[in-house]
């Protein structure tokens, strides 16, 4: 029954954003309020619906009903509950579920807090959210209903992929979906703009908190993921340069680019129709995304080919999306006055010299990601483009951009002074040439770059504490009157400092992780002691271990630093029944930021067992970066200007910029 | 504006295309791989089915074996940790160089972490040549899908 029920629900949800997609646009055209407000119950129940429809899909997986198919492929009755319920969403069908939830709760948010968005905006909105959900409540029913029952319930059920049985699935795809799903607003946002012909510096300010919403998840479910790989696939990456990575790299570049776009809008009214542009394209590559993980051309042609009815369904659903608000846009931009002249140095230039290097990168990424599709349709030949291609053309770009960064921030509106931008770089500057110069005589005859590289994220992390402080008046006046300034800065200036500073730290992690890593790889036995970057490792023994779903043999190593014992190691191989594959289980050491890092291979015939032992220094900071910014997100999001300033821009603005 | 804008698109085009003539890698099957006469040092993606009983270890991580598609076979060797799964008779991808005598010298094991997964390319290869099996049956998952490498040393 609870099946049928978590079905029907969803059927309910398609008829109410069916009428949702076309009701208010005729309330619009008619001006007619009542109908225009359909939009906004008929959000809120078709949230409710599907969220009626999840739930009940979690209560089939947390009570193991193996009658279901989507339960009896993906689940076991000996599961942890934990992975019971995040193991949902770690199948194709429930994951799918999860999407079109997450994208009913944005909807549902627009309608309920959009109180006070033009009456005609909220319903193009709301009408065109319920546009994106109809095609996917249409394909999940059509293609891929995760309630569909199978005739002869089986006892047991065939488990859960082991790698995903992990706490990592509770947290990484829900978070990437919403910030996936969350640039979904932004785009019908956009898509409402170029419907009503209009757009204005109020518009900048609804859609910027929606887009600092969804960039803070994905920043979040981007670095959160790159963690999970490197602790649970067992050779210490973080980054592979793999086309479902891209996939999310690729919204998040375009996102980060609409982020800053929409700064120059909202202040200064420019760049409107740009601004447009980015808020489709982030959206665009989203569901480009989407199709490229769940249509399976990526990880499986065999998936693709002899079902090709989801990725048809989803390549469909992505050419009338994109195809659509692409021609939209052609045809109704120029319709949007243009306004706010600016001086190519100012800080309008300099966020637009940041969307350059940022959109431009990103287009690097979609062409090494897609070149190998498209070039084995075209011409049958197989290539792969891996971390080589993304080294050569992505980093020389991010590089550029890291070098701007600092300059944005002190540059004025309108007309800025770069000479004067520099010379309060002076600090930052200084800090820079300094760390190069102590890294280089540090690591003589080793690596040339990795100075100049970690000089550069000291730069830009010091760029950002000298706008603060050139912001607050540090060291040219009385404490007193700085910490007041501090106070009185605005929320999303100390957001773009952390931000910023995030991007700094971060690239100090992966300098320091990729030139100073030590490695040791061999076949250990029992008392057999390893040496590596200083630490000595010794192989105490291997045990076995019955765990709930799976066996698990277990390595343990006294690790020790200039013969001083400091703690006991584990890593584990575990092996599952149920599907006959294991999975390597690392054992971390952390030591401030840097991790010592244990992985298992096969065990030999002779008793021992193959090793990779890792140190990774300052491995940490490479996660710690994006938590940064995501914390400057939030930061920004906390900004009285967004919380309260939509309706009214000009009087809370101004109220606060004073304080500037 | 406009000029620099175009500057930064030029500068990205040549990097493009200037990476995409050095640093991508072909894929060939062990029978491709001979019709094309690769010549050794030359880096490509070796992918078709681990031949059962092929898989000899040797000291301290040392291993060889050989990469089956139906009409050809070619012996590799590898120095490293294989992938967990790593199997015989289940698909591989191994990337690296012929030397000399005609063994490919792998540096890198890749295999994706799903015990039903099939490399795409394997997968393809196997499908023109007939010898694809149903049971390969594969698909795709949410997730870290991402390939996984055996390091070498």
């Amino acid at each position: 029954m609870i099946a049928e029920t978590g079905h029907y629900a969803l059927v309910l949800a398609l008829a109410l954003a069916l009428i949702q997609s076309t009701v208010p646009l005729v309330g619009a055209r008619r001006r007619d309020a009542s109908l225009m407000n359909v939009a906004r119950s008929t959000a809120l129940a078709q949230l409710g619906f599907v969220g009626v429809s999840f739930t009940l899909l979690v209560m089939l997986h947390v009570t193991s009903d193996f009658s279901v198919a989507n339960v009896f492929e993906n689940s076991h009755s000996l599961k942890p509950l934990i992975y019971k319920i995040t193991g949902v969403w770690g199948n194709h069908e429930g994951s799918m579920l999860l999407w079109v939830s997450i994208l009913a709760l944005f909807g549902g948010l627009v309608a309920a807090f959009g109180n006070n968005l033009p009456l005609s905006l909220r319903a193009h909105v709301l009408a065109v959210q319920a546009w994106i959900a109809s095609a996917f409540y249409l394909f999940i029913l059509i293609t891929s209903n995760p309630f569909l029952r199978i005739a002869n319930p089986p006892i047991e059920g065939r488990d859960l992929n082991p790698v995903l049985q992990d706490i990592g699935l509770a947290v990484h795809p829900p978070m990437l979906y919403l910030g996936y799903v969350g640039f979904s607003i932004s785009f019908s946002f956009a898509v409402a703009a170029l419907i009503e012909g209009r757009i204005d510096a109020a518009w900048a300010r609804w859609v910027r908190p929606w887009t600092l919403v969804a960039w803070i998840f994905l920043t979040l479910g981007i670095a959160m993921g790159s963690y999970w790989a490197y602790y649970e696939l067992g050779w210490g990456g973080w980054w592979f340069w793999d086309p479902v990575e891209n996939a999310s790299l690729m919204p998040w570049l375009a996102g980060t680019a609409l982020l800053h776009s929409a700064v120059v809008m909202e202040k200064r009214d420019a760049l409107k129709v740009w601004t447009i542009l980015l808020s489709i394209l982030a959206f665009s590559l989203s569901l480009l995304g989407t199709f490229l993980v769940r249509s399976g051309v990526l990880t499986s042609v065999h998936a693709f080919a002899t079902d090709p009815t989801r990725g048809v369904f989803i390549l469909l659903i992505l050419c009338i999306f994109i195809g659509g608000s692409l021609s939209l846009y052609a045809w109704r931009a120029s319709a949007l006055k243009q306004g706010g002249l600016f001086a190519p140095i100012s800080r309008e230039g300099a966020l637009v010299l940041n969307n350059l290097f940022l959109t431009t990168a990103c287009a690097t990424v979609f062409i090494g990601t897609l070149y190998p599709l498209a070039l084995e349709v075209l011409t049958g030949d197989k290539i792969s483009v891996g971390a080589p291609f993304f080294n050569l053309t992505f980093a020389p770009l991010f590089v550029a951009a890291m070098i701007a960064v600092p300059f944005g921030p002190l540059l004025a509106w309108k007309r800025g002074d770069l000479v004067a931008a520099a010379q309060r770089l002076t600090a930052a500057g200084i800090a820079a040439l300094l760390a190069i110069a102590v890294l280089w005589a540090w690591t003589r005859g080793g690596a040339t770059f990795a100075p100049l590289a970690i000089g550069l994220a000291v730069f830009v992390i010091a760029g950002a504490l000298c706008d603060l402080a050139e912001r607050t008046g540090l060291f040219r006046m009385p404490v007193a009157i700085s910490v007041r300034r501090a106070r009185g800065l605005p929320r999303s200036a100390w957001g773009s400092a952390f931000a910023h500073a995030g991007v700094g730290v971060a690239l100090i992690g992966i300098v320091c992780e990729t030139t100073w890593n030590s490695e040791y790889i061999a076949t250990m036995k029992p008392d057999q002691v390893a040496k590596v970057a200083g630490y000595e490792l010794k192989l105490d023994g291997i045990t076995q271990r019955q765990g709930p779903n799976f066996r698990e043999m277990i390595a343990q190593f006294s690790v020790s630093l200039d013969g001083r014992p400091l703690e006991v190691m584990t890593p584990s191989k575990r092996n599952f029944t149920t599907r006959g594959s294991s999975t390597t289980e690392a054992a971390l050491l952390t030591r401030g930021a840097s991790q010592l890092y244990i992985s298992l291979g096969e065990a030999a015939a002779d008793g021992g067992i193959a090793v990779r032992i890792y140190h990774k220094p300052l491995v940490l900071l490479i996660w710690f970066g994006p938590v940064l910014m995501a914390f400057g997100g939030m930061l920004s999001l906390s900004d009285r200007r967004l919380r309260v300033g939509a309706p009214k821009p000009a009087k809370a603005g101004r109220a606060l910029q004073a304080a500037e | 504006m406009i000029g620099g804008s175009l500057a930064v698109l030029a500068v990205a085009a040549a990097l493009v295309l200037n990476a995409m003539r050095d640093s991508i890698v072909f894929f060939s099957t062990p029978s491709m791989a001979a019709e094309k006469h690769i010549p050794a040092g030359k880096r490509f993606r070796l992918g078709g089915l681990v031949q059962p009983g092929s898989l000899v270890r040797g000291d301290d991580l040392a291993v060889t074996f050989s990469v089956a598609d139906g009409s050809a076979t070619l012996p590799v060797s590898y120095n490293g940790i294989l992938p967990d799964l790593f199997r015989e008779g289940q698909g591989v991808v191994a990337e690296g160089a012929l030397d000399g005598a005609g063994t490919f010298k792998a540096d890198t094991v890749l295999a994706k972490h799903d015990e039903t997964y099939m490399p795409k390319d394997v997968a393809d290869a196997l499908k023109k040549q007939g010898h694809w099996k149903d049971d390969y049956g594969a698909k795709p998952f949410a997730g870290p899908a991402k390939p996984v490498q055996g390091a070498s040393k």
